[in-house]
């Protein structure tokens, strides 16, 4: 058990008493809002992926006044929709002995012990509710032939309990909480701001107020209040350039709010997905990622001769090294997401790797063909072959398909407690943008589950905890100088990028640093190599500062504008990252530090010292962040090394 | 929200002005119908399946001119009789054109003020566009539909009303064949009719799959049944009101 | 390989356009439309030149972001397949590729090849939904739903909402994208309750917007998710349907 003193910044609010009492218990202990007085309150919700969706619709209903900004055209078009496999909840319909309690045990060992206990069973236990409110809402799930609802076992969990729509969950669902919310715009009780981008929070009186916009058509910048103010806009994936996130994927919500205050919490923590098309060259904009469900009954191996010449459908079993399966004998390619992708690396870093730059493993289904035939792998995963076919040009029914990892999710976030409050009263944060249920390495399909978990069926009880006390207030007017100080902040800086007239794109800025937080910062990592990344991205912003081009004015759509915005926060952040993973003297999930691993070749936890959250606060712009401690007690899963084996 | 809430005002975020205003609700049934291009559509589909009724039986009636002119002149002589003596003479011939012509008139009415609407809709492309799927047939269903308007126009005053110099110089009212083989003997005459019943065939080719799309039938079990229905509906009208004045012309058939 | 844009460029909605000249040079074969896009943009900023302004965001074929004509089709001529999923692969060395961006009267222009497409989100607030409340859902498995029903469904709720199908059409008509949200709810048992006030609602909403179908069938060659024209007729039935039950409901509304 650590030894760390709880620190009175970062007080997790957590119930206490048996684990699977404790959220009924806090709902009860919460004040709430009674009917008549929730139209009183007016709330802000940044994005509309599932989380920002879900709760500003939820709340809308509820009978708050819930104002919803998003920079896409429409709310339909968060990224949220790309998740292709499927959502967990512990329904246990498949009668295989799945449980709530054995959704959070996983979670928890998925997670590598560093997510907080209560959070966790909370989110097992609301999963249950989601796939009703989603079947309600007319998501149209796989069924079966009966007209039950299906479900297919996913990468590291041992039991069937994955929903799932064709391999277009995530769309399914965003789209399910979206039209809801649209139904909230029609009856009034939304206001939808499209194509606005946030760019502050406001704070007063050391609560949050609200936040400054850029209107991303006109340019125009405003301010907008409320009583309190949501942030579910997403992770940060895309401080790597090449990730599978949106182009438009960025960190700024979440990053204005750590310089307002908010702590931000395990950013080393990020996740590397395995089953990704490989990048073919320096021009790709993105990376594709393809549901984990392949590894269902697809096998991955590299050929055991790392000079082979011979195409892989010549190479006999003999010449073959699955390599999943020969380490892992019980999971075998099911193995969890950072184990996978950290074996593909290895094998690749060897010279193992296949494909034209000898950058990726296969993934085979030829296997699997045989036994089920073409047609049954074409309806499980035929839009994903389909896909791959459309990108690379090779048909993976005819060929083993070529996949490398790449960066997707970070589990690390604003920090949030049990009420997903952030340090900052009045402002909270939900979904990816939070750091709190997954730990160090989230499981398949636990995403999707989180963000709803959080927008249906947390976000809008525990809010009325604190508006409760805010009752007989108005929101701060948005004439107050603090928002006039924000936009006046806002406008100069959006002008110094006008000015900077320098020679370089922003893209080109971008790329240099993804290039270095990959290389430094990525699947593994260790002292010397963050050292060199902290002195080398101050270096790179330096010069992105002067010398970047960012053409055109401020009074129109100009996109370059939104970017060097975006890269800019980005910078702070990559830094952040690199210090995080450089405190965290242990390997865990997602966070690999190569000092430490077992003689296999295992993570080296570090329950003694490292069993915290590390949540950081914004010194200002030359300081070092600080660091703050949460210690992380697991009474109800006990600390043991994570064995796939 | 119960079964029959009424649509609410667009939400500010709506960005965009529409182009029209929402039908008021709640009027005769097919007044309605009529406030709406969906509803119009179901209009000219019904309305086209009259017509369609119309053309195919008058082309068959038609045939009658192969058994030569007793019959044909028998047949035309029948038209009027049909429903004697529960009706006097010409009443149902007469009911039957009055619904024709009221078909004539919405399915005509309705295509105009729906070409309206997608004139107003449409924001024309500067570049060529490249179609894929809209055939000739059914880009082209203005104008073969403004083409069998005027041929039928001209085929009244030329066989029905006997309107000279239109008709043919010794047409006489009741002499149904004479009147018709007189006409078609001129060539020019049976040109303009060959070209005409041409594209009767194009407009019912697109017409007459079209119809079932608009009116909602579909079914993956007869869904390519309906584009072998149109061709085949298309062709056989098309070839048999063809055939009248090729074969006339050819003197197969004459006076 | 080495490419001719003509490229639409048009500073806001109320401004004149027009068509420009670009070469793309050394484009791979294995780029995406966009990130040829890119490669002729990062070629216009190093020469001081704005870049052009299109809309994209997942590149994966899914959110719908992304979307302009490409020598007269909209997203190309790859059947199925988004602007962003088109690989340079079906181009040719020297081609001539003309890119406008997608119209109606009701998409307009925000600036060159980035369009407004906010009355699509108009159609979807006027009844592409089932009032569900957080909360009140029934178990799951309580409403048994056919696999063939929740298949089409699928089918149709696989759209995008990327507007190609009001882009393609020559009347500018919203049908496929309308009938494809109507046919996804109108199926589902869930959908049931306001399967009627939903029909008439949108497709009243739609044509406040856009014409009026004349059963063309481009929008489904434009398709990037294929979806049916035979939600098309589906729509149509349900519409007259509801045009009558309605006017029954009303009747036995007291």
């Amino acid at each position: 058990m650590p030894n760390i003193a709880p620190d009175p910044l970062l007080n997790p609010n957590a119930p206490t008493g048996p684990i699977d009492k404790q959220w009924n218990q806090h709902k009860f202990d919460m004040k709430l809002v009674n009917p008549g007085n929730k139209r009183k309150f007016e709330i802000i919700v940044v994005g509309t992926g599932l989380a920002g969706a879900s709760a500003a619709a939820s709340m809308a209903q509820l009978g708050y006044k819930v104002k919803v900004f998003t920079f896409h055209d429409s709310p339909r078009r968060a990224h949220s929709i790309a998740a292709q496999g499927g959502i967990n909840a512990a329904k246990n319909y498949p009668n295989d002995g799945d449980s709530i309690h054995r959704l959070f045990y996983d979670t928890v060992k998925g997670g590598d012990f560093r997510a907080r206990e209560a959070n966790v069973y909370r989110l097992a236990q609301v999963s249950v509710d989601i796939i009703d409110q989603c079947v309600a809402q007319g998501v149209p799930f796989a069924r079966e032939y009966g007209g039950l609802l299906d479900n297919r076992s996913f990468g590291g969990a041992q039991v069937s309990r994955t929903f799932y729509a064709r391999g277009q969950t995530g769309q399914q669902l965003l789209l399910g909480a979206y039209q809801a919310l649209e139904q909230q715009v029609s009856l009034g009780n939304v206001v939808m701001h499209t194509k606005s981008e946030m760019l502050d929070v406001v704070v007063k009186d050391g609560k949050a107020c609200g936040i400054v916009t850029r209107d991303l058509v006109s340019g125009e910048i405003s301010s907008h209040s409320a009583h309190a103010v949501v942030l579910a806009t997403g992770g940060y994936s895309n401080v790597f350039y090449l990730s599978t996130n949106a182009m438009n994927c960025n960190a700024s919500a979440v990053w204005r709010a750590h310089k307002k205050g908010a702590l931000f919490a395990n950013p080393c923590f990020t996740q590397i997905h395995p089953t990704c098309i490989p990048s073919s060259d320096e021009f790709q904009s993105k990376l594709t990622l393809m549901s984990e469900s392949l590894r269902n009954d697809g096998r991955i191996w590299v050929p055991k001769n790392p000079d082979e010449t011979r195409s892989p459908d010549q190479i006999p079993d003999e010449d073959r090294d699955y390599f999943l399966e020969r380490k892992y004998p019980a999971f075998g390619n099911l193995v969890p997401r950072d184990v996978a992708s950290r074996n593909a690396k290895t094998m690749v870093d060897k010279g193992y790797g296949v494909g034209p730059l000898k950058n990726s493993v296969y993934l085979d289904f030829a296997d699997s063909i045989t036994r089920l035939s073409a047609p049954v792998i074409g309806e499980r995963y035929g839009n994903l072959f389909d896909m791959y076919e459309r990108i690379t040009d090779e048909n993976p029914y005819k060929v083993p398909m070529r996949i490398y990892p790449a960066v997707h999710y970070t589990m690390g976030g604003l920090w949030v407690d049990y009420n997903l409050m952030t340090t900052v009263p009045g402002l909270y944060a939900i979904g990816e943008a939070n750091f709190a249920d997954q730990g160090a390495n989230r499981l398949g399909a636990s995403a999707l589950m989180q963000g709803l978990a959080d927008g249906y069926f947390i976000l809008p009880y525990t809010i009325g905890d604190y508006l409760s006390g805010l009752l007989g207030t108005q929101p701060v007017p948005v004439n107050d100088p603090e928002f006039a100080t924000a936009q006046t902040a806002l406008s100069s800086e959006v002008d110094k990028w006008l000015s900077v007239g320098g020679t370089k794109s922003v893209d080109h800025y971008h790329r240099e640093l993804g290039k270095i937080m990959w290389a430094y910062c990525g699947m593994a990592r260790d002292r010397n190599g963050l050292e060199k990344a902290l002195a080398e991205i101050p270096a790179l912003r330096q010069e992105f500062e002067t010398n970047v081009r960012v053409l055109g004015s401020a009074d129109n759509v100009n996109q370059s504008l939104e970017k060097v915005q975006r890269v800019a926060d980005f910078f702070e952040l990559g830094e952040l990252m690199c210090r995080d993973a450089l405190m965290r003297e242990e390997s865990c999930g997602g966070h690999f530090r190569v000092e430490h691993q077992t003689p296999e070749g295992e993570a080296d936890r570090d329950d003694e010292n490292f069993a915290f959250v590390g949540a950081w606060q914004w010194q200002g712009r030359d300081t070092p962040q600080e660091l703050h401690r949460e210690p992380l007690e697991f009474e109800f899963v006990h600390l043991t090394q994570r064995s796939y084996k | 929200m119960t079964a029959t809430q009424p649509a609410r005002p667009l939400s500010p975020d709506i960005s965009v002005k529409p182009l029209r205003t929402l039908p008021s609700r709640r009027k005769p049934f097919f007044v309605e119908l009529w406030q709406t291009a969906v509803g119009k559509k179901w209009i000219m589909a019904i309305t086209g399946v009259m017509l369609m009724g119309f053309v195919f039986a008058h082309a068959v009636g038609n045939l009658k001119m192969y058994l030569g002119p007793a019959d044909f002149d028998h047949y035309s002589e029948f038209l009027r009789e049909i429903l004697v003596p529960i009706l006097p003479r010409t009443i149902f011939l007469w009911l039957l054109r009055i619904g024709l012509i009221a078909a004539f008139v919405f399915h005509i009415w309705a295509a105009a003020s729906l070409t309206a609407m997608n004139r107003k809709a449409n924001a024309p492309y500067v570049s060529r566009r490249d179609y894929v799927a809209a055939n000739f047939a059914a880009r082209t269903m203005r104008w073969t539909g403004i083409i069998i308007l005027l041929f039928l126009i001209w085929h009244l005053a030329d066989l029905t009303w006997g309107l000279k110099p239109i008709a043919p110089s010794d047409w006489t009212r009741g002499e149904a064949f004479n009147n018709v083989t007189e006409s078609l003997e001129r060539v020019g005459v049976a040109i303009f009719y060959v070209i005409a019943n041409i594209a009767l065939g194009i407009h019912l080719f697109h017409g007459s799959w079209s119809l079932f799309q608009s009116l909602g039938l579909n079914n993956p079990r007869f869904n390519k049944a309906r584009r072998y229905f149109a061709t085949g509906f298309a062709v056989l009208v098309a070839a048999m009101n063809i055939s009248f004045p090729i074969m006339i012309q050819a003197g197969v058939v004459a006076g | 390989m080495d490419l001719h844009l003509k490229i639409w460029r048009q500073n806001g909605p109320d401004s004149p356009g027009r068509f420009e000249d670009y070469d793309a040079v050394g484009i791979k074969d294995d780029m995406s439309f966009l990130e040829m896009l890119d490669a002729v943009n990062e070629g216009l900023i190093e020469a001081g030149r704005e870049p052009i302004v299109f809309d994209s965001d997942c590149r994966e074929g899914i959110c719908g972001t992304c979307g302009v004509m490409i020598n007269g089709q909209a997203h190309g001529p790859q059947k199925g397949t988004a602007t962003c999923q088109l690989h340079m692969r079906k181009f040719h060395d020297g081609e001539h590729i003309t890119i406008e961006p997608f119209r109606a009267k009701s998409f307009p222009i925000l600036r060159d090849l980035m369009v407004d497409r906010s009355p699509l989100d108009a159609i979807i607030e006027a009844g592409g939904f089932i009032s569900a409340n957080t909360g009140s859902a029934p178990d799951a498995n309580i409403i048994p739903v056919p696999k063939t029903a929740a298949d089409a469904a699928m089918d149709a709720a696989a759209c995008i909402g990327c507007g190609a199908c009001v882009a393609a059409c020559p009347n500018s008509a919203g049908q496929l994208f309308t009938s494809a949200k109507i046919a996804h709810l109108n199926l589902l048992p869930q959908g049931q309750a306001e399967r009627w006030s939903r029909t008439e609602n949108m497709v009243e909403t739609m044509e406040e917007f856009f014409g009026s179908c004349t059963n063309y069938g481009e929008c489904q060659e434009a398709c990037p998710k294929e979806i049916s024209i035979d939600f098309i007729a589906y729509m149509n039935r349900d519409y007259i349907k509801a045009k009558t039950k309605n006017r029954k409901l009303i009747g036995q509304r007291k």
